[in-house]
């Protein structure tokens, strides 16, 4: 067990992580089976947390379930370590556990993230752990839960190329650009959480453990290490990811995911990395974009 | 399978909705290439004969076996239940009387008829998109409409779409249940025109219900006449219809309006 050895900065009168021993116990057992059967989405008793639906709530419990005492967490939203979400989430391990965070992604043992996947390569014994809103990947297409059910159990899911289908014909092209649909080792069907069509090849054979929680729908599946995600696609029409003409404004990386930031209301606007500590990294190594400052000048 | 097999062999099948009957005591062999009709008053379990010959309900007594390409003979609730989704998907087609309960109302009809080529494994979508605007073309759409959606189509435009999204996989046996039902007298008989093409040029089996028996007689080799989930009385269609034998069909051909 990971007792919590009670330093000066955690909260008085909370169990470590937050969660009790039995509820860990409960979603650790589910970890263990979605692990054991990669791409299935286990149903799991979800808990109240202390913060809506929709904020992550699975993917706190996931990570209440397997952080340990002598563990390092970063936690990330929309690729960035300071946004409102990943700061709250941060603090809350912090004072619930009192195990050290970082924003760096190779420091971290544990990376709980929504959005996104680091631009870092992962390497094994780091976890990933993904806030995933609707875990259902055949949800818009079949409503009923006991359908799906039955669909994952027959592998009958020749109606998600009828989504890709229609998106052809409507756009040209597969215009899903997040949340696409995956085969997990030549098996499950499973929606990779809201992350960017661009990270899907990094799911391909990670070093590290992918989870994902989903709170509100009670759902846990995982990835274990070294697995095969195959994102789906025609042979006429194959898999491809966003590309830009830009470069990160920044530090001019030309091979990361870029946002989109709208500077006044005169048209003017940038393209930044959306992860954060990738950006800074690069900056640090020298790398000046089209606005950036050498870092020495800050 | 030699021609001495019955594509479809229906032996005492019975259904129960609780303590009431569905239907009982139905026995019939379908040949390959036959069209058999079922026809009666509203309540009197065809609706229920043909949920439990596709395999949607299961039955509470009797047998249905189906000449599977493959194994030859099979009963169908014996069948594993990926085996009898991939029969239905597949060897059999399933045309609803509403078109709205059996088409994906979402997407384009061209996805709609591709649907069941991309459940069997078609991952071009060129092909797929081929052959879907082929068969538009057999069921009469216009194939600029192939990327509109079935809600711009009217009824009738929308039970052929059904029925070309039924019969892409090439079925070898198609259950149609009431196909003409709501739809106006010129459109029905467009329709009608269409489906006995259709099943002549593909030599398909097809099990009819309706209770309109100038269908029954355009599209049926052979008449099943129910009542209160009995079948009264079978045979040849002309023969049941003009020769009647059994009370309730005399009443039920009596009963035709004369224009």
């Amino acid at each position: 067990m990971n007792q919590a050895q009670t330093s000066s900065q955690t909260l008085e009168g909370y169990n470590f992580a937050y969660l009790d021993e039995q509820t860990k116990r409960m979603i650790r057992r589910a970890i263990l089976k979605a692990v054991g059967v990669p791409g299935y989405q286990v149903p799991f008793g979800s808990r109240e947390m202390p913060l809506p639906y929709g904020w992550g709530t699975g993917g706190i419990q996931v990570t209440a379930g397997v952080i340990g005492a002598d563990d390092t967490l970063k936690v990330i939203d929309q690729g960035a370590d300071d946004t409102t979400n990943a700061v709250s989430i941060r603090r809350f391990f912090a004072r619930t556990t009192g195990v050290s965070t970082t924003e760096r992604t190779d420091e971290a043992s544990i990376i709980q993230t929504r959005h996104r996947i680091p631009e870092n390569p992962l390497s094994e014994g780091q976890i990933l752990v993904y806030q995933v809103p609707i875990p259902e990947p055949l949800r818009w297409l079949e409503a009923r839960e006991t359908e799906t059910r039955k669909m994952h159990a027959l592998e009958e899911y020749g109606v998600m190329h009828v989504k890709l289908y229609e998106d052809i014909a409507r756009f040209g092209r597969i215009a899903t650009s997040y949340d696409y649909p995956v085969l997990v080792n030549d098996r499950y069907m499973m929606a990779p959480s809201p992350i960017p069509k661009f990270d899907n090849p990094k799911m391909d054979n990670m070093p590290a453990l992918q989870l994902f929680g989903a709170g509100r729908e009670k759902r846990i599946y995982a990835i274990p290490p070294y697995t095969k995600v195959e994102s789906l696609d025609f042979d006429d029409h194959p898999f491809e990811i966003q590309t830009w003409d830009e470069s990160c404004a920044l530090c001019a990386a030309e091979d990361s995911y870029l946002d989109e930031v709208v500077m006044d209301d005169q048209g003017a606007r940038m393209f930044v990395c959306s992860d954060t500590d990738y950006c800074e990294e690069r900056r640090d190594q020298g790398h000046i974009g089209s606005m950036g400052t050498p870092q020495a000048a800050e | 399978m030699s021609e001495a097999t019955p594509l479809l062999s229906v032996q005492s099948l019975g259904k129960d909705y609780g303590g009431h009957v569905g239907c009982t005591d139905v026995s019939f062999d379908l040949w390959p290439g036959e069209v058999l009709g079922i026809v009666g008053e509203s309540g009197s379990g065809k609706t229920t004969l043909l949920n439990c010959l596709s395999a949607q309900h299961e039955l509470s007594r009797g047998k249905v076996i189906y000449d599977t390409r493959v194994d030859g003979p099979k009963s169908i609730f014996d069948m594993s239940e990926s085996e009898r989704r991939l029969l239905m998907r597949t060897d059999w087609g399933l045309v609803r009387q509403n078109p709205r309960d059996g088409l994906r109302l979402g997407v384009s009809a061209g996805a709609n008829v591709g649907e069941r080529l991309m459940a069997v494994g078609a991952r071009h979508y060129g092909d797929i998109r081929g052959v879907a605007s082929e068969w538009l073309e057999k069921v009469e759409i216009d194939t600029n409409r192939i990327d509109d959606r079935p809600t711009t189509f009217s009824g009738g435009m929308q039970q052929r779409l059904q029925i070309a999204r039924n019969l892409v996989t090439n079925p070898r046996l198609v259950f149609m249940d009431e196909p003409t039902g709501g739809l106006d007298v010129s459109v029905q008989a467009r329709l009608l025109d269409l489906l006995r093409g259709l099943v002549t040029r593909l030599g398909l089996s097809a099990i009819v219900v309706t209770h309109d028996l100038a269908v029954a007689r355009l599209l049926a080799h052979r008449l099943m006449v129910m009542k209160d989930g009995r079948v009264v009385e079978q045979g040849l269609t002309d023969q049941v219809l003009d020769d009647p034998q059994h009370a309730y069909t005399q009443l039920l051909v009596s009963s035709i309006l004369q224009p």
